[in-house]
């Protein structure tokens, strides 16, 4: 490709400098606009620029996930310009790590009941609140925080989006500890927290509509990261069989033979959902691969713990994770971590629910809460 | 290869719906199945307006020279209206075979569609599994029975593989007997050959034949899926009770989106199933039968009391569904063979 090529000539050697020059290249995301990481191109141009430079220095995919696959796409969407500018060099070098101010204690599957407020101060707003399953936010240098501004007005139609500075004043994180023994998750704590107006994204009123944007991308990251024949936890599975013959039974024999089928045609529907995602935005069939992902996991680490006839574990010892890591460590972890596919993300419920009303059309529950004030709804 | 439909393949998919919407709406299927299921009419139309019975044969005989994907959409439309023609039979799996040993001359009348061929092997057998020894060869005639043969009862000329031979049997020279069948819209047959006039017409590997059948079944079994899912999604959002669409209850919901993402995942295995490869095949039928039937179950079940009856077309749904699901190798078979095919041997 002319474009790479013409990049390679004169790109510099330190990573950092690297992957900074790469970005103004317009070879970051070739489907932004120029000036923004991107060229303008097709979407589909991008496989292309990763083969052509995938023997050049990489982001770290793991601890960058929420920087690039959620809060780029909703700053792309709705940032100003000045935003754009600021924020998504850095995110995309990895210069600047974000994550993820959304779930709190009160509102996990019903986001919109949330209650984090955020009170308009001169240029300024003023955040408290609660947030938790925050992972990654002892790396964060900023977050995406939807807060409400309004609790007279029924609860979708109070919230608003803000960047959120993860190194304010009055923003405390603490270790979550996992079932895995590991905290990979954070609570945050935020007290009077001062945000400047110009790190509000979107309107006032409007951060439903916007983090809409963020979690449509997230159930595509979480469910649509790009894995050959026979890879991702599929691929652990199989080869572990392949190397312990003196463990296989018939009955697993059957079980594996199932899921290797399920694990194909899940990537051959990624496959074709990465096709259609090429010509567009990913819709409501995002929902879809997550919610196969997320069982085809499960079963998969279980069938493995099963399969080793292993007793033990690697390690309890409490510790913070560097980055989210699905296939990582020894059988019994990777089991106990996969139990938060279904419900990290939009649990498997919610995605059911969504496809039953967005894709399918079907109606939705009666509704108590939808014409109330949300300081009048119980909670 | 892209696993989208293309522009031409939409463009064939449109004008095979429309004829169908026109000619064989469910009733109509329905009317006819205790009297004679097959619509010669409507194959006819089928065969020759359209084209779609020559589609697999090559242009040098006369055929649209077209590739498995564009027989796949045909087949996925076939099934959402177990549209009773002998497109499958015919034209995709006893064309596989004429292809193989190249006979020019039945295949020039397959594409032009004066001419319907049937395989004569039992439509449940495996691509996996040895068949055959049901049919002997003596000085250019056949002696045996073959039994469960679809497409058969409808065939000009009756395809009859004799020890790793093709051979043509016109077929009044063979006795075809018609037995109930699970599927009302494909029947089946008993085929007998009392000293049967036959002319070989080259080599055949059948299993290859019935390997490239399944893989493209996967397709009309998809279609029976969606069908399936749409008119349960229709009903329940017409049926109230409790004074609200059933659909509005999640427990239904949820059963509806697990249905869905199982057809969105038989799209894929589908149109994965058009590059012709044993691994791809195998995958497909693996997913896809089982597919077609538990959206045909959970579409009876999701329809209650009507679901049941004689007089909803649903059931033909059911019943081919679980025929197909039989043919060409069950999903179990289709499973066993990926043990070979990716390299996930069983215990020793």
């Amino acid at each position: 490709m002319d474009v790479v090529d013409r990049f390679l000539e004169n790109a510099p050697g330190d990573r950092l400098e690297f992957l900074r020059a790469r970005f103004d290249a317009g070879l970051a995301w070739v489907h932004f606009p120029v000036g923004l990481g991107g060229l303008g191109a097709p979407r589909e141009m991008q496989q292309e620029v990763e083969r052509a430079l995938a023997h050049t220095p990489q982001l770290d995919t793991g601890v960058q996930a929420i920087g690039l696959g959620m809060a780029a796409p909703t700053i792309l969407a709705f940032g100003t310009e000045e935003q754009k500018k600021r924020f998504l060099r850095p995110l995309w070098t990895g210069e600047e790590i974000w994550c993820q101010l959304f779930s709190e204690p009160g509102a996990g599957s019903d986001l919109a009941t949330l209650a984090t407020r955020a009170v308009r101060d001169g240029d300024e707003w003023v955040v408290d609140g609660q947030k938790v399953w925050t992972s990654g936010a002892h790396h964060a240098r900023w977050a995406i925080l939807v807060a409400r501004t309004d609790p007279d007005v029924p609860k979708h139609r109070g919230m608003t989006y803000f960047i959120c500075d993860m190194h304010a004043p009055g923003v405390d994180v603490r270790p979550l500890r996992q079932i895995t023994g590991e905290a990979e998750f954070n609570e945050v704590f935020l007290t009077g927290v001062r945000l400047s107006d110009d790190l509000r994204l979107g309107e006032v009123g409007d951060g439903w509509r916007v983090a809409q944007t963020t979690l449509m991308n997230e159930r595509v990251a979480i469910g649509g990261a790009p894995v050959r024949r026979g890879g991702g936890m599929i691929g652990l599975v199989a080869d572990a069989w392949r190397e312990h013959p003196e463990l296989r039974t018939h009955d697993l024999h059957q079980r594996l033979l199932s899921l290797w089928v399920e694990a194909e045609v899940t990537r051959l529907s990624g496959v074709r959902l990465r096709e259609q995602l090429a010509a567009g935005q990913p819709g409501p069939e995002g929902s879809g691969m997550k919610l196969s992902f997320a069982k085809l996991n499960q079963e998969l680490t279980g069938f493995e713990v099963e399969f080793n006839r292993d007793l033990g574990y690697d390690d309890w010892a409490f510790r913070r994770s560097e980055s989210v890591d699905f296939l990582g460590r020894d059988p019994g972890y990777r089991y106990l971590r996969a139990k938060g596919n279904s419900i990290e993300g939009g649990t498997s419920e919610i995605l059911r629910n969504i496809i039953a009303e967005r894709v399918l059309g079907l109606p939705s529950e009666p509704r108590v809460d939808k014409d109330v004030p949300w300081k009048d709804l119980p909670r | 290869m892209t696993l989208l439909y293309t522009d031409v393949e939409d463009e064939l998919r449109a004008a095979v719906r429309d004829l169908l919407a026109d000619r064989c709406p469910p009733a109509a299927v329905l009317a006819r199945v205790e009297g004679a299921p097959y619509d010669l009419g409507l194959w006819k139309t089928l065969a020759r307006d359209i084209g779609v019975a020559g589609l697999l044969v090559p242009e040098e005989y006369g055929g649209a020279g077209a590739s498995a994907r564009e027989a796949a959409v045909v087949l996925e439309e076939l099934g959402r209206a177990v549209t009773p023609v002998p497109f499958f039979t015919s034209s995709v799996l006893a064309t596989h075979a004429l292809l193989q040993v190249g006979a020019g001359e039945l295949l020039r009348g397959v594409a032009e569609g004066d001419l319907t061929v049937a395989l004569v092997v039992p439509f449940s057998a495996s691509p996996y599994r040895e068949a055959g020894g049901q049919v002997s060869a003596t000085d250019g005639r056949l002696t045996g029975v073959v039994g469960a043969v679809a497409g058969a009862d409808v065939a000009d000329v009756l395809l009859v593989p004799v020890k790793g031979t093709l051979h043509a049997v016109p077929a009044a020279e063979a006795t075809v007997e018609v037995a109930p069948s699970l599927d009302l819209t494909r029947p089946i047959a008993t085929v007998t050959f009392a000293g049967s006039v036959a002319e070989p017409l080259g080599a055949v590997d059948v299993a290859e034949t019935l390997r490239f059948g399944a893989g493209l079944l996967a397709s009309e079994q998809l279609g029976v899926a969606e069908w399936c899912l749409e008119t349960t999604l229709a009903y329940v959002k017409e049926r109230y009770q409790f004074a609200r669409p059933v659909g509005s209850f999640q427990a239904i919901k949820h059963r509806l989106a697990d249905l869905w993402l199982d057809v969105v995942r038989a799209r894929a295995a589908a149109r994965g199933a058009t590059d012709g490869a044993a691994m791809s095949a195998a995958v497909a039928q693996a997913w896809n039968a089982g597919v077609a039937v538990h959206v045909a179950e959970e579409a009876v079940q999701l329809h209650g009391g009507i679901g049941m009856t004689w007089e909803h077309p649903l059931h033909l749904f059911l019943k081919r569904a679980k025929s197909a699901e039989i043919a060409l190798g069950t999903p179990g078979e289709h499973r066993e063979a990926l043990a070979a095919l990716a390299d996930l041997p069983g215990p020793a």
